[in-house]
């Protein structure tokens, strides 16, 4: 291997500038940012949030991905139509349909029991989205909590519980995008 | 007699709790001053114990200290008995010991003590001519405890910790003897009352006119304490924990309450040897006939002046990166090293001058200008030399006729 090989790129590691190797220059230089910081800190407050006592703010509420709730139609009925396709769609295979034939005349199917286990969600939205009636969907509560397994595993109740406990403060993703059409 | 007993009694009681408790609040300090630094808050919780006051986390040494008095004293079945139990109290033991010589204050008013006699200094033993030199033999058996704990740990990495921190404890100490002989020589003697009263009688700190000395005795006193930039022994990311790997419970809070003493030693040696001790132009007056008043303000001038390098040192310790152990002991021996000699040379010689009134006739002043010129030429000199970049690769060729005998 000749050294004027066109092929062998020499680098060499860069050259330390004079106010580099005087190292004085730099070390105020550290302590300006260091400073800098300081100040802001005690000025602005600082980036931390202190839960519980203050509650982090969400970017954009509406597109949290939180617990899931059912959403009920005008009637008061559960929209679920029983067609699978959450279920299908998950990754995690935590969401747990048995359908029944409905009741009422407008539709066919129904859910006679609907289960999402929340611990093995992911959060991942794709139910949301796979939806073709907006009956899943996602809300803002993120600290979800509980004392055994078995609470986590939500039945349709308890989720259309949380839609009763949301429906005023979160309206369907379906409707509010039909409102602002 | 027994007066004496008494005020030494006393003495002792006030360093040894004071130092103690200053040196937990500064672990508390360290950590909302890291906090702030980093845009986080610091601990907040924990206040009055049993209450739900959160009174700014000023009950956190508190709750560290019962931590570590609460956890289970375990001796591993590996290590040296003797030794491992040993070394932290040596180390402990020695880092409080230094602050035997070190002035809190000036003295006390005359009308406290005996009639005729020399009023009350705040040192822990006034007549010591050589407190200087007792400061540094202290550190130096602090390194017996660094070392000892590296062996008695009966652990390869312990061992390399130790000897590491201890090649970096006792290389840097040339560079901080090189640093305080400048003041040394000025002033003609080692004690440290004296050193405060020859820079409180001219009034001119000894960071004005030896300001190369200054820089070459802070940057010395960082690698004694092992702080940031010196940090190597001790930090988690190199090498697990050092020479205090084995360690836990009360044993660990002995080290690094250790350091934290080192810490505050090299602190005070910086403020008594360039920053004037307990002197502030026009708050302190001179002489040693003090009231009251005089009295404490000079202890708060010391301390708070102390306070002010301790803020330095933390503060430094989230500006700048490490040193790699090579380039650790490249700057002392290449950098350091020479700026010392340069600069006891540049004492000789300049204060030579001033005392006789040879060469000039001007004061103070002269010597200090001519000290920065000095510190300012010489650190230029040695940048433009650039002594710390190494490039100790073998020079190998790569022509083919030459690969076969040189590997």
């Amino acid at each position: 291997m000749r050294e004027d090989d066109p092929d062998i790129r020499w680098i060499e590691s860069p050259e330390l500038t004079l106010s580099e190797q005087l190292y004085l220059p730099l070390f105020v230089q550290g302590l300006t940012t260091t400073v800098r910081h300081w100040k802001k800190t005690w000025s602005e407050g600082p980036v931390t949030v202190s839960y519980p006592d203050e509650e982090p703010t969400l970017g954009n509420p509406l597109n949290y991905r939180g617990v899931h709730r059912l959403n009920r139609d005008e009637q008061g009925r559960v929209q679920c139509v029983a067609c699978f396709l959450c279920a299908t769609a998950c990754p995690a295979h935590c969401i747990d349909i048995v359908a029944a034939e409905s009741p009422w005349e407008d539709r066919d199917k129904y859910p006679q029991s609907f289960t999402i286990d929340e611990l093995r969600c992911i959060f991942c939205g794709m139910c949301e989205e796979a939806c073709p009636v907006d009956a899943i969907e996602l809300t803002s509560l993120y600290n979800l909590t509980g004392r055994s397994r078995e609470e986590m595993i939500f039945d349709k109740e308890k989720l259309l519980s949380v839609y009763d406990m949301t429906c005023e403060s979160e309206p369907m993703r379906s409707r509010t995008q039909e409102e602002a059409r | 007699m027994s007066g004496w007993w008494i005020l030494v009694t006393i003495k002792v009681l006030i360093i040894a709790a004071g130092v103690m408790t200053a040196a937990a609040y500064l672990v508390l300090l360290e950590r909302k001053l890291a906090a702030w630094i980093q845009d986080r808050v610091g601990p907040n919780r924990v206040g009055i114990p049993l209450t739900r006051i959160r009174l700014f986390g000023l009950g956190q040494p508190l709750a560290d200290g019962l931590k570590f008095i609460f956890k289970e004293e375990f001796t591993p079945a590996h290590v040296d008995r003797w030794l491992y139990w040993a070394a932290p109290v040596i180390i402990l033991t020695v880092s409080l010991a230094a602050f035997a010589v070190i002035p809190f204050g000036s003295v006390l008013p005359s009308s406290v003590g005996v009639e005729g006699e020399r009023p009350i200094e705040l040192v822990l033993a006034p007549g010591v001519d050589v407190g200087l030199i007792f400061v540094f033999a202290m550190g130096s058996i602090a390194v017996y405890g660094v070392i000892l704990g590296g062996w008695a740990s009966n652990n390869k990495y312990s061992f390399l910790g130790a000897l590491r921190s201890s090649a970096q404890l006792i290389a840097y100490e040339l560079p901080l003897g090189l640093g305080i002989l400048g003041v040394v020589a000025a002033t003609g003697s080692l004690d440290l009352r004296a050193i405060i009263a020859a820079q409180a009688e001219t009034g001119c700190w000894f960071l004005f006119s030896q300001p190369l000395g200054f820089v070459v005795l802070v940057i010395a006193s960082f690698a004694e304490a092992a702080r940031l930039p010196f940090d190597l022994p001790e930090c988690e990311q190199e090498l697990v924990g050092g020479y205090h790997t084995e360690y836990a419970g009360m044993k660990l809070l002995l080290f690094l309450v250790s350091e934290f003493l080192h810490m505050i030693t090299g602190a005070f040696l910086i403020v008594i040897l360039f920053l004037g001790g307990w002197h502030f132009w026009g708050l302190t007056g001179v002489g040693e006939e003090v009231g009251w008043f005089r009295a404490i303000v000079r202890v708060l001038v010391l301390l708070g002046k102390v306070f002010a390098v301790i803020l330095f040192f933390q503060v430094v310790r989230w500006s700048w990166p490490r040193f790699r152990f090579d380039q650790l002991m490249a700057f002392c021996w290449r950098v350091l090293l020479p700026l010392g000699m340069i600069n006891l040379l540049a004492v000789a010689v300049l204060w030579e001058c001033f005392i006789s009134q040879a060469i000039w006739p001007g004061g103070l002043l002269a010597v200090s200008v001519a000290g920065w010129l000095v510190f300012g030429l010489s650190w230029y000199g040695l940048g433009c030399l650039r002594p710390t970049i190494a490039d100790n690769r073998p020079a190998l060729s790569l022509m083919p006729d030459d690969i076969d005998w040189q590997v």
